[in-house]
Parts: C-alpha cells; structure tokens; sequence
C-alpha cells in the first residue's frame, strides 16, 4: 500500500467514531469504514498515486451531501468529492485522514426541456447518458471527453472537461446553464438556471474547473445542441511534422471551423495502426484527421476547401472518408491512441499541456530531444486545433525509478509548453500531478489571490486540500504556511 | 474630486495602493450602469492603451484595458476576424459623450451583442488578464491559449463584475473569423408568443442559427422595418446560407424576406446597441435573461412597458416609466417563477438608488460574493457600492 497526501494517522484511532456519525445521518450501507470496501476508492484514473480514505461517504440526496458536509465542517474533518473517478491527475486522490464523499448514487437526470434545449441532471450521471437520454429527439449534449461512457457531469464541471469537439463547441464551462452547489459548512446555493449570463459575479464560471475545491455540485444544467445533418472525415498525411502543423494553422485561420482537428505523430500512427488497422498511411511523418459538419453542402465545401490548403501545405496523401463506417474507422485509431500506447509499453504517463499552434514543431522537436536525454520513448497526440498536446510517455513501473524518470520527463514537457507561451494543463486540470508545477506559470501574488478565493468558499480549508496548489495558505491571515517549496516533485510521495 | 489619468500598469498600482475609495473608468461610456459610486478619485484608464499582441493565426490579441474599442476591432477587420460576442455600443443607449469604449470596459460589463445565443459571452471570449486588485498587488491569470484550465477561471469573475474586484490592465482575447456571407429572415406577422415558438423550433433544427430577435409593430420602424417581425440570422458559405434560409422556409411554412450581406449586418449590430428603445430617454431600461421559452410573458405582462426580445426569445428588452420602483417588483416577481436575472440599465440616479440594479441575491449567495469581494479588495476601495 502506498499513501497519497500525508496525513494525521490519529485520525484512523477516529474511524470508527465518524463512521458511527456519519451512519446517524446516511443509511447504514452508505458509510464505508472497512478497508476491503475502501480499496474501491484509493485512486482515480492517475493510477500512480494510491491512498485509502478514512472513511467513505455515498449520499443519495442533496440533503444528505449538505448533511455530511455540515458533519465534516463542525469536525474539522477533510473531505474529497468523487464522480467515476476518472481524473487523470489525481483530483479524486482520497485523503487518509478525509472522507470521501462519493457522488454516484445521485445518478437521475431530472428534467429533459426541449422548448429551452437543456437537460438538468444531478451529478453522478455519465456524460454519454445525457446525450442518450435527447438522442431520440435528434439532440445531443457536445463536451465529449474520450472517458464519456464512465467520466459523471459534475466531475466534468470541477474539471471543466472538454474532448475532441470542443474546437467548435466549447468545453463543458461554455454549455452549462446552472448548478446547484453545497458549499463546504452545508449551505445550498443555486448558480444561473435555464437562462444565460446569471447576475451577479458569475460564480457558475468560477466554479467550473475549480476541481472541487471550492463546493460539491449536487445538480447541472447543460445546454443540449440540435445533431449536425452531416458529418464528414477527412485524413490528411505530410512528410514532416512542421508541413501538418502550418496546415493546422492554416485550416483555422481560413475561418472553417472544423468540428474536429487531431494530429498523431509518426510513433502513434504506427502504435494505432497496428492496434485497430484504420488504415493509416505508414510512410507519413503526422497525420491529420479533421472533421467537418453541418448541412451536405456545408461539408461538402468545406471538405474542398480543407483539400485546397491540405495540397497547399504538400499533404502527401487526402482521403476523404467515402462513407459513415470509414469515418468511424479513421476515428477508431485515434481513440485508440491510448491503449495502443498500453500494447507498447506497460505503463505511459499521459500530459496535457497546451501551446500556441505555431509553435508546434520546434516543441515536438524538443520532446523528441528530452525522449532521448530520459531515456524513454514517446507518443504524440495532439488536439491540434486548439494546440493541446497529449504527449505519452513510456515507462515500466517495474523497474526502479523509471516512475520518477518519467515524471521528470512529463514535468520538463509541461516546461516546455509554458515556455512556449502555453499552459501546464488544457483539460486534464492540475489535480495532485501537476501543483507543484504551478509557479511555472504563476508567481506568488497570482497564486495568492486564487488561494483567497479558496478561502471566501472554504475557511477551514477542509475541501479538497493539498490539490492545484503547491502551498497551503491560513484564511484571513497574512502569513502563508508553506507545505513545501523544494526543488523535488512530491517529496512526501513514496513510489511503486 | 481628483482625475486620473495612469499611462502605465505600475502606476495603477500605486494608485489603488494608496487604500482610498476609487471609481474606475474606461473612457465612461457606461458609467451610468450600477449605483453611483461615492469615490474622490477617479481612475481612467484611457491612457493605458495599446495592442501588445495580435496573431491572427493564432487567432488572440491582447491588448492594455484602455485600448479603445474601436482600435482593436479595426486591428481585427484588416485579417477578416472580428471579436465573436458582437460587443455592443451603448453610447447613444445611454446618452454617453465618450467618443469611444474601452477593450477594459466592455469585459468589466461582460457585454455582449445578438450574436450571444451562439457565440457565448464576452466572459467567454476572455482567455486571459492581468489586473490589480484592492490591495495594490498586481495579478495575472488564464494565459494566450483557449483551452486552458490551470487554476481557478478569474477571467469568468472578472468578466461582469463592473471594477468591483480588480481594476484590469491587461485583457487577452480569442479572435474569431469574420463569416464570409450572412442573411436575415424577417417573418412578418408573429406575436411575441408566436415568434418565441417558432425561435425554439428553429433553433433545434440544423439551420446553424446565429442570431434570433423579435420586434413588436411600435419598435420595428426604429430599425427600418415594419409590423411585428421575427428575424432568424444566418452566417456561413453563401450557397449554404442561401439553402439553409430556403430549407427553413420550407420546414416552418413561414413567408420569409431576406435582408443580405451589409444590411444583415448593420440590422444586427443595430440591435445589439439598443438601438429599438434608445430614443425614448425618459424611460426607464431593463435588460432581462430568462429561459427563452417564457420571454414573450414579458412582453405581455406589463401593459405599460414596451419590449422587443433578442437571444432567442431569452433576452427581454424593457422600457418602462422612470418612477416608483420602475416595475421592479412586477419583474422581479415573474422571474422568480421562472428563473432569471434582471438588469436596471438605464434610469435616474434617483431610481437607481432606490432600485436594485442588479439581480437580488439570495442570502447566501449575497453572503459569499462579500466575501469573495472582500478577498479581492477588503478595504472596499474599488467602485463601492456600484452592484450594492
């Protein structure tokens, strides 16, 4: 067993105590105490970090969260909100002297509005359930994170999810109408509602991405949009790295806005290719994919259009998906990406950093270079529409310290990303993985300000601690308690 | 009463370190939203202009938060690209003499045009900033990529929150292409409770729609039209547009007259400056979000007031007499039956101080936005009492 966060080992001596508390408010079966039942929880989808909770907590009603809540603020006690756990940066990492309060049993969607196009559901459904439950009415809900089918709605707010399509529509803070909120000492608060730009300070934007640390979201609304007529592929190969990213540039810049744009580098087209033969070009150096939708004629021009700046930038190859089962086929070897990457090595480390889209090949060749100063190989995807890069990095756990070279490596790509004018996470969030790579892009009045608005929704510091920020700050007070400001990535986090 | 006038961001700093109350101001075109501020020192950042950054194919510019409106839309217009949220003018709305707005200004107010339905909000567009907040510190947050989602989102509560909680000196933006062709359906004849019908039907449907107003016979010569008139927005490919207008005429059985290229777009940009209740200036001005589908109830319910409805059906503009409470109770009671927000934008200073400009807040919320602002600025220097 390995530990997450450190924490006050006097508190299990408690356990029993605060399940027994907890127990008074939720049913019996809602309370996880036993450590056979709370190995479901230690880790989210960032499987290098592990850490049983103190207790679990499974609320089945807003009542009950803000219940709990109001329990965990009078007794001081931490609390860590879970959807399906399938952050990958350790936002759901549980705390061992915290509560986990799991959010799956509020799983209703409760009203479907046609007249207003929104859907308001509670938080623990899936993102893809959304869509299914308009999908009959020729309506579907946009952010699709690649984790859709297991990822809930309220982890898509706290970490502000976006997916393949968000080039076009937006990420998950661009379709949300409303919340229903509870703040850590139990207040219910409701954020906008059927209606756009709620008065006010605009507390819905702030919440999301706030990766539950400011409120547990206990009901969402989202805007659903009418499905296209149309949808088209294209597959377009260059000769090198630097021709597919200035055609990336140019597509965007003529003003088409594709519903799509993905980018796979030589090592993913051969790992995806071999994995569920999409029937990528090998003899290409990057792959473009874009996709393009609206009405036939709308896809029609545009696909020519997307062909005249694909021949501009000496694209190798150009298909266009003939029909709907080889676009689905183009789309297969790209989400397979990942668990290609998986047949290759046994264990990658998946970062999320985004740049500016013409930046694009000197920072691949950068990476190219770091692969070799780290010894370990290397994958690139890349949403290359809005410049955000999925660099997957190949190591074996097995092998002692390839772990630490691998971050190290991870850690020095999301350097270069910052360097290049971008940022250290474009939809990933920074969880527990990346907070200690934030002075790379803030200073410490930058980090100072969020961390007060850390402090207006939660003074005692109790919700989500040690994530996003690599130091702790007292509420209503001047000086800062520093955790840890040393060179060393999470010096307290022993390895595997 | 002393005026200021900085020409850098360090002397921002130095000014609001000083700890006394400050009203801030662009150029003022819009001070007249919100409660009048009880401030000595007034802070313009007029001065503080400038584009610092502008790829077009990178599609960003940011510019300091004194840049005037009209300089980074013409920066724009010369690549084909133009600021997606339609910001509006509010000059002639609000009787202001400024002879511009500033870039600063129009993300404070998180103002934004018709094409809101489809293009999101000002506070969407704004992917970065730099700012000082009430303790003199200057701050930065979000950065030059769209998607980005590194620390809390301060752009989203800097965007609305009228100078209450930092006097922003930078602002970073995501440019968007111009379209290369637009049309306008009018269709004639529809009540407002017809028209909001038909908004939703439309709006479901795959016609891409960008904007969607209605306008009642009284207001419609205002913007060159007559009787009572939806119009439907379309933008793209001209063969699409052209099919997608056609098609929509089609499926709803509605007689439709387009208005195309120029004249589409000057009708539009009409509308998102207010231009259908800005001569009446002795009324007073509400500016309503509601869930689209009850919209037209606003029309209707006030026999006095006269209104015109944008964004779907889900924005109500409202002119009512400027006395009493100026219908606030009347508003304010719809809208707790079907949720939504409303807005005093114009009125005497002696209505605005009797009727809450902005949307009440319940106890709660009122609560933590004390004390979010508190932890932005806890002396209360900046804009007091302008959202009071």
């Amino acid at each position: 067993m390995t530990q997450g966060i450190p924490y006050d080992r006097t508190l299990l001596a408690r356990r029993a105590a605060i399940a027994a508390d907890l127990r008074r408010l939720l049913p019996d079966e809602a309370v996880i105490a036993d450590e056979v039942g709370l190995g479901a929880y230690e880790s989210d989808a960032l499987t290098a970090y592990r850490q049983l909770p103190l207790v679990a907590a499974l609320p089945a009603t807003t009542a009950e969260v803000a219940a709990v809540l109001r329990y965990c603020y009078e007794s001081n006690l931490k609390v860590v909100p879970r959807g399906a756990g399938t952050s990958l940066s350790g936002g759901a990492l549980p705390l061992g002297d915290g509560v986990l309060l799991g959010l799956s049993k509020l799983n209703r969607v409760l009203d479907i509005d046609f007249a207003n196009r929104c859907v308001t559901a509670q938080p623990g459904v899936t993102n893809l359930a959304i869509t299914r439950a308009v999908e009959g009415q020729g309506f579907y809900y946009a952010p699709d994170p690649s984790s859709q089918i297991a990822c809930t709605i309220g982890g898509n707010v706290a970490e502000n999810s976006g997916g393949v399509h968000c080039l076009k529509y937006g990420l998950t803070t661009h379709n949300l109408l409303g919340l229903e909120l509870v703040l850590p000492t139990g207040e219910i608060v409701r954020l906008g509602g059927k209606h756009l730009d709620a008065g006010g300070y605009d507390l819905l934007g702030l919440i999301t991405g706030s990766e539950g640390l400011l409120g547990v979201v206990t009901e969402v609304t989202v805007r659903i949009l009418p499905r296209p007529t149309t949808i088209g592929a294209m597959m377009l190969g260059f000769d090198s790295v630097e021709a597919a990213g200035a055609c990336v540039a140019a597509i965007i810049s003529s003003g088409l806005v594709p519903a799509g744009l993905e980018m796979m580098d030589r090592a993913a087209i051969h790992a995806a290719e071999a994995f569920v033969r999409a029937g990528y070009p090998l003899d290409v150096a990057a792959l473009l994919l874009v996709e393009l939708d609206g009405t036939a004629t709308d896809v029609e021009l545009r696909s020519a259009q997307v062909r005249a700046i694909a021949t501009a930038h000496h694209a190798s190859c150009c298909h266009v998906a003939a029909n709907e089962a080889e676009r689905i086929r183009y789309w297969a070897g790209r989400k397979a990406a990942f668990p290609a990457a998986g047949r290759l090595s046994p264990d990658y480390l998946c970062m999320d950093g985004t740049i500016p889209r013409r930046r694009l090949p000197e920072v691949l060749e950068r990476i190219d270079q770091l692969s070799t100063e780290h010894g370990l190989r290397v994958v690139n995807v890349f949403h290359a529409g809005d410049g955000n890069l999925h660099p997957l990095i190949l190591y074996d756990a097995e092998q002692a310290g390839q772990l630490e070279r691998a971050e190290a490596f991870g850690a020095d790509i999301l350097r270069v990303c910052v360097e290049a004018g971008g940022v250290l996470t474009g939809e990933h969030g920074v969880g527990i993985e990346k907070r200690d790579l934030m002075p790379l892009m803030f200073n410490e009045t930058d980090l100072d300000q969020q961390l007060r608005v850390k402090c207006a929704f939660d003074d005692r510091g109790l919700l989500n601690p040690g994530k996003v920020f690599p130091q702790l700050r007292r509420c209503a007070e001047e000086g800062r308690v520093h955790v840890h400001r040393g060179e060393t990535r999470f010096p307290h986090l022993p390895r595997f | 009463m002393a005026d200021l006038h900085p020409t850098d961001a360090a002397e921002v700093a130095a000014i609001v370190a000083q700890g006394r109350p400050i009203e801030i101001l662009g150029r003022g075109s819009k001070r007249v939203i919100g409660r009048a501020v009880p401030a000595d020192t007034r802070l313009y950042l007029d001065r503080l202009g400038g584009i610092l950054l502008y790829e077009p194919d990178e599609m960003v510019i940011s510019a300091h938060a004194g840049t005037p409106l009209s300089t980074i839309e013409r920066a724009l217009a010369a690549e084909r690209q133009r600021l997606a949220f339609a910001p509006p003018d509010w000059r002639g709305l609000l009787e202001s003499a400024s002879d511009d707005q500033t870039i600063g200004g129009v993300i404070a107010c998180n103002l934004s045009g018709s094409s809101r339905l489809s293009a999101g909000a000002a506070r969407d567009h704004l992917i970065g900033f730099v700012a000082v907040n009430g303790r003199g510190e200057t701050f930065k947050s979000g950065g030059r990529v769209v998607k980005n989602v590194t620390g809390y989102d301060l752009s989203k509560l800097m965007a609305g929150s009228f100078g209450t909680l930092a006097v922003l000196t930078q602002v970073t933006l995501r440019a968007m292409p111009m379209a290369d062709y637009e049309a306008t359906l009018t269709v004639r004849g529809l009540d407002a409770a017809a028209a909001t019908k038909l908004f939703s039907q439309v709006l479901g449907g795959p016609f891409s729609i960008v904007s969607a107003a209605w306008l009642p016979c009284e207001l419609a010569p205002s913007v060159g039209l007559e009787g009572d008139v939806a119009l439907l927005r379309l933008e793209g490919l001209e063969i699409s547009v052209k099919e997608r207008c056609a098609a929509l005429a089609q499926t709803h059985r509605v007689e439709v007259t387009p208005l195309e290229g120029e004249s589409s777009h000057s009708l539009w940009k009409a509308l998102g400056d207010g231009v259908p209740l800005a001569r009446d200036s002795q009324a007073a001005l509400w500016r309503i979000s509601m869930p689209p589908s009850v919209g037209a109830n606003f029309v209707a319910a006030l026999s006095q007031a006269r209104g015109w409805l944008d964004w779907g059906g889900g924005l109500c503009w409202l002119a009512v007499a400027d006395e009493g409470d100026a219908c606030a109770a009347s508003i304010r009671a719809l809208l707790a039956e079907s949720g939504g927000h409303a807005t005093l934008i114009r009125a005497s200073e002696s209505t605005r101080a009797r009727v809450p400009v902005f949307e009440p807040l319940t106890p709660a919320l009122a609560a933590l936005t004390t004390r979010i602002k508190a932890e932005f600025d806890p002396l209360g220097i900046l804009n007091p009492r302008r959202m009071g």
